[in-house]
């Protein structure tokens, strides 16, 4: 049984007197201690994903439909106190900006000790000594004294790291981590990442990693999942989407690597910019930005099929693939 | 935030009244009453000298003879003067109307002052920046920290005792819009630096510049639009302030004489006869004092809800 | 923290100057000292010889720095009225307002912040809106009409509070007199501080709320939801402490703003406190007893904002006090 299955979930933001669908229909799984990265545009859907998956949406978005089952239980009708002893504990989340995301007027300390209180009786000092030992694993120095220090004492980096230890405090199951980079310097992205990785090899902790970023993707997940403008526009295993794209969309994405780029010579962009929520085009939503487009792309939505090695949501998926083999011999 | 778009101004007006504002009015009874309330207010104020019966201030019309007649709706009323009238024989109404106007008038005096003076300096801080900018916004800190109220019952008992009461009584009108309307600039100035602050930075400014416009054309076309939805709810609250401080001051016979009475004054004269039952000389000018203070503030709530501007909080 | 310290009297020293100059320019340009101390039935010579005698012809500066050196000796002239030294006047009213001040401080912290914190956890519940729009028609009264309407009903027509003055006080340490000793002096004290309240009570009731509302939406209180921390944890402490740090600086702004509403009450209570006396000053162009008036209530606006904002430095971990200093 697989750790995470993820079924039609439909997340919907309420407006003044509509709603607008901000997940359509999206379904994926994730096996025990498998590694999922899920990649798009910022106003894909992706963090709409990470926090749907805690139920911890803010209003006014809601979960309209789907079922988003954990270890088989459905997460959408469990009960707030419930779910409460699951977050942080089973599943746990890392968030973005290290920098506002720790309370400032609590000690890292209290910070690490309230979650322990909160899913296991024990006492102040045991929580205290775990706490340790976890900002040990990874890499704080000194780390009882940390325990006494503010947030605004720490950097970035160091800051990230202790999230990190919060979020392997009860040894979870499951981590969501939603862009832990991107708010950080250049020089300790790597290095943040090669930690998370290495803590969910070594403790075999399931993880989504939530980022735009293809690079990080292919270094740290085994299956990846495309979004564009709400909907899961293309799945599979990463090294199979890296190397062999099938949905245009993707393929515009890693053609626009620098990677992938002669030195001297412009990025390939994809031209155009994703739709707003509000604005998504019947039919294919990628359609007004795609070169291979036809007229039933602009009118009808193009179902998920299995091509290749991956799922693919493109109504021209075979034909493109076509034409890319023939050209490439030439 | 909305507040990013500066081009185009005339149509982004047209898009905010239009959808957000125009909207959310409609759909608010509250913001509606509110609005009709002091429409209603504002315009039986400035018409005050046709509807009122009776001139307060001429004093041909004023008989102390008919002192402190109730309202009509109680024994021992006389009928031409509806609300009743005042310790001086004033009929109630038309004293009441004049007396609103006077209100109105100096409340939002005293605010385009404010603004006047605080978006000034707000925008040469801002603009400026350096060691004017870190001057000015410490003489803000410290101008806040005295209270507005404080500070004009200073200056006014103070000119009071040095003017004489005569004097004074014939510029209180003057000295109540300047000290209401310098006391207060502040509130203004921050909001006003901090818009500057972050629009300076952005490419707009940087091509005006470029396009060689000077700097006062830059601030006042190009950056003040910003502060525009601030600078709209910050104006609602200082008017009901305004026209509060203003009732107090009188009130404490420090502003408005009670020959030519504003709504406050015009409770204080009445609050000696509170004990002897002439209730209404006090009650009714009250009730349209904290109607009019009201409905400003419940129009400030209501433009806070819908532009959500970012306000400069200390 | 001893350069922030530093730093922060010299401020609270600047403007406690600038203070005495207006108080100077005050006394310089309001009543003539002469008429109180002989009357107008003295020559003209004499007059000149009394104002030399004075000090009156001498240079601005002179003059002020000797009204500055009796004013740190606690000289702030004599009353022309009540023949007595200024300051001690005052001092022996200032108890009444300060008693008036704490009790209505009493009521703002007692209710503003469980009724802030209810409203911003509850914002659309039935009772939020209640107290949400009782607080904007306290805004919109102002105090002295509050105050009338509290004498009007409650001791006009139910005759159940007294309606002017102290009642019985006791004297405790010094002369110092304080109403909080005898259930007459609470009676008498309980009208004159809802009045004085009635005003600050819901400007901090929606300032809290306002505040908690934004700091519910923070990115570390959705951190602590994450983590599986209870409700009440997140309120009363993740988002409670956040929000209070705000409101200590403007509460501090607010105890000033208060000492000069308690003129108001005061006129209307007939309390016998140091603004009830401002006033009959005023009336009575008692100039060295205004001038005194202006000192020490600037003295409290300029010693709650210290103390207020070193409080503030003390408890906001985030505020390096060494680092301000610099």
């Amino acid at each position: 049984m697989s750790l995470l299955s993820v079924r039609d979930l439909t997340v919907k933001f309420a407006m003044r007197d509509h709603t607008v669908t901000a997940l359509d229909n999206i379904s994926f799984d994730l096996a025990k201690g498998e590694r999922l990265g899920i990649v798009g545009e910022s106003g894909a859907g992706k963090s709409i994903t990470g926090f749907s998956l805690m139920n911890l949406l803010s209003r006014p978005g809601f979960i309209d439909a789907g079922k988003i089952l954990f270890r088989g239980e459905d997460i959408v009708k469990m009960p707030q106190s419930r779910m409460r002893g699951i977050r942080g504990n089973r599943m746990a989340m890392i968030f973005q900006d290290p920098m506002v995301t720790l309370n400032p007027v609590l000690t890292i300390g209290q910070q690490m000790v309230e979650t322990l209180m909160a899913h296991r009786t024990l006492s102040k000092a045991e929580a205290e000594q775990i706490a340790i030992v976890k900002l040990r694993e990874v890499y704080i120095p000194s780390p009882e004294e940390r325990l006494a220090q503010y947030p605004h004492e720490l950097s970035g980096g160091m800051r990230q790291r202790i999230i990190i230890a919060i979020a392997l405090l009860l040894d979870p199951e499951l981590i969501i981590a939603d862009e832990p980079t991107t708010a950080l310097d250049v020089t300790i992205q790597a290095d943040i990442m090669e930690l998370l990785l290495e803590l969910c090899q070594s403790n075999k902790v399931g993880l989504i990693l939530i980022t735009h970023d293809l690079g990080v993707v292919s270094q740290m997940t085994e299956r990846t999942l495309v979004m564009y403008a709400g909907k899961i526009i293309e799945a599979g295993r990463t090294r199979e989407i890296i190397n062999d794209p099938q949905h245009p969309y993707t393929q515009g994405l890693i053609n626009a690597l620098p990677q992938q780029t002669k030195p001297g010579m412009r990025l390939k962009q994809i031209p155009g910019n994703m739709p707003s929520l509000t604005a998504i085009p019947p039919g294919c939503p990628f359609s007004p930005r795609c070169e291979y487009v036809r007229d039933h792309c602009r009118t009808t939505r193009p179902e998920t099929v299995q091509y290749a090695h991956v799922e693919v949501a493109c109504h021209e998926v075979s034909r493109l693939h076509q034409e890319n083999t023939e050209e490439q011999p030439a | 935030m909305t507040m990013t778009t500066n081009p185009a101004k005339a149509s982004r007006w047209s898009r905010i009244w239009n959808s957000n504002m125009g909207y959310s009015f409609r759909r608010n009874p509250v913001a509606v009453v509110s609005l009709a309330i002091f429409v209603f207010i504002t315009a039986m104020a400035l018409l005050a000298p046709i509807i009122a019966p009776f001139n307060p201030y001429d004093p041909a019309q004023i008989d102390i003879m008919n002192s402190e007649f109730p309202p009509v709706w109680i024994d021992g009323s006389d009928a031409q003067f509806v609300f009743g009238t005042d310790d001086q024989g004033r009929d109630l109404w038309s004293t009441i109307l004049y007396g609103t106007r006077l209100s109105l008038l100096i409340g939002l005096c005293a605010v385009m002052l404010q603004a006047f003076l605080g978006i000034s300096i707000g925008l040469i801080a801002g603009y400026v920046g350096g060691r004017l900018d870190s001057l000015l916004m410490r003489m803000a800190d410290i101008q806040l920290s005295f209270s507005t109220l404080m500070v004009a019952i200073i200056f006014l008992a103070v000119t009071q005792a040095m003017f004489g009461s005569e004097t004074f009584n014939q510029y209180a009108i003057y000295f109540l819009i300047a000290v209401i309307g310098v006391a207060e600039w502040p509130q203004y100035a921050r909001t006003v630096r901090a818009t500057v602050l972050a629009e300076k930075k952005k490419e707009y400014v940087d091509s005006a510049r470029v396009l060689g416009f000077g700097p006062l054309r830059i601030m006042v076309r190009h950056i003040l639009p910003n502060s525009l939805s601030p600078i709209f709810v910050i104006s609602t609250v200082q008017v009901a302030n305004a026209i509060i401080s203003e009732a107090s001051l009188s009130f404490l016979g420090l502003g408005m004489p009670p020959s030519q009475p504003s709504l406050g004054s015009l409770i204080s004269s009445g609050f000696d006869y509170i004990f002897s039952g002439s209730w209404w000389i006090t009650a009714i000018p009250g009730v349209l004092l904290v109607v009019l203070v009201l409905v400003i503030n419940l129009l400030g709530d209501w433009m806070r809800d819908v532009l959500n501007p970012k306000l400069y909080k200390g | 923290m001893l350069a922030y310290l530093v730093k922060r009297v010299f401020q609270a020293i600047a403007v406690m100057l600038v203070i005495s100059l207006v108080g100077f320019a005050i006394q310089d340009n309001l009543g003539d000292p002469l008429r109180e101390l002989v009357g107008q039935s003295v020559s003209e010579e004499v007059r000149q010889q009394l104002r030399d005698e004075l000090g009156l012809n001498d240079s601005f500066f002179r003059q002020y720095s000797r009204f500055l050196g009796n004013a740190l000796q606690g000289d702030l002239g004599t009353s022309y009225f009540f023949k007595e030294p200024a300051l001690d006047v005052i001092l022996k009213k200032l108890p009444a307002t300060l008693e008036l001040v704490l009790g209505a401080t009493l009521i703002i912290v007692g209710f503003s912040v469980p009724l802030g914190v209810y409203t911003a956890i509850k914002p659309n519940a039935l009772l939020s809106r209640l107290i949400m729009g009782v607080s904007i028609v306290g805004i919109s009264i102002p105090v002295f009409l509050t105050a009338i309407l509290m004498i009007f009903v409650f001791s006009v027509e139910l005759n159940l509070l007294p309606s002017y003055g102290r009642g019985d006080v006791v004297t405790v340490f010094g002369n110092w007199d304080t109403n909080f000793a005898t259930l007459d002096g609470w009676a008498h004290i309980l009208l004159p501080s809802l009045a004085l309240a009635s005003i600050m009570l819901p400007l901090f009731v929606r300032l809290i709320r306002a505040e908690m509302m934004e700091v519910l939406q923070s990115e570390y209180v959705k951190y602590a939801k994450a983590k599986g921390i209870r409700p009440y944890r997140i309120y009363f402490v993740h988002a409670l402490k956040n929000t209070l740090l705000p409101v200590i600086t403007v509460g501090g702004v607010q105890i000033g703003t208060m000492v000069a509403y308690t003129i108001l009450t005061e006129t209307v209570f007939q309390w016998p406190g140091m603004g009830f006396m401002f006033l009959e000053a005023v009336n009575r162009v008692d100039t060295p007893l205004i001038v005194a008036y202006l000192i020490v209530v600037g003295f409290i606006f300029v010693l709650t904002n210290t103390v207020v904002d070193l409080i503030y430095g003390l408890v906001n971990p985030t505020v390096n006090l060494a680092r301000m200093g610099a």
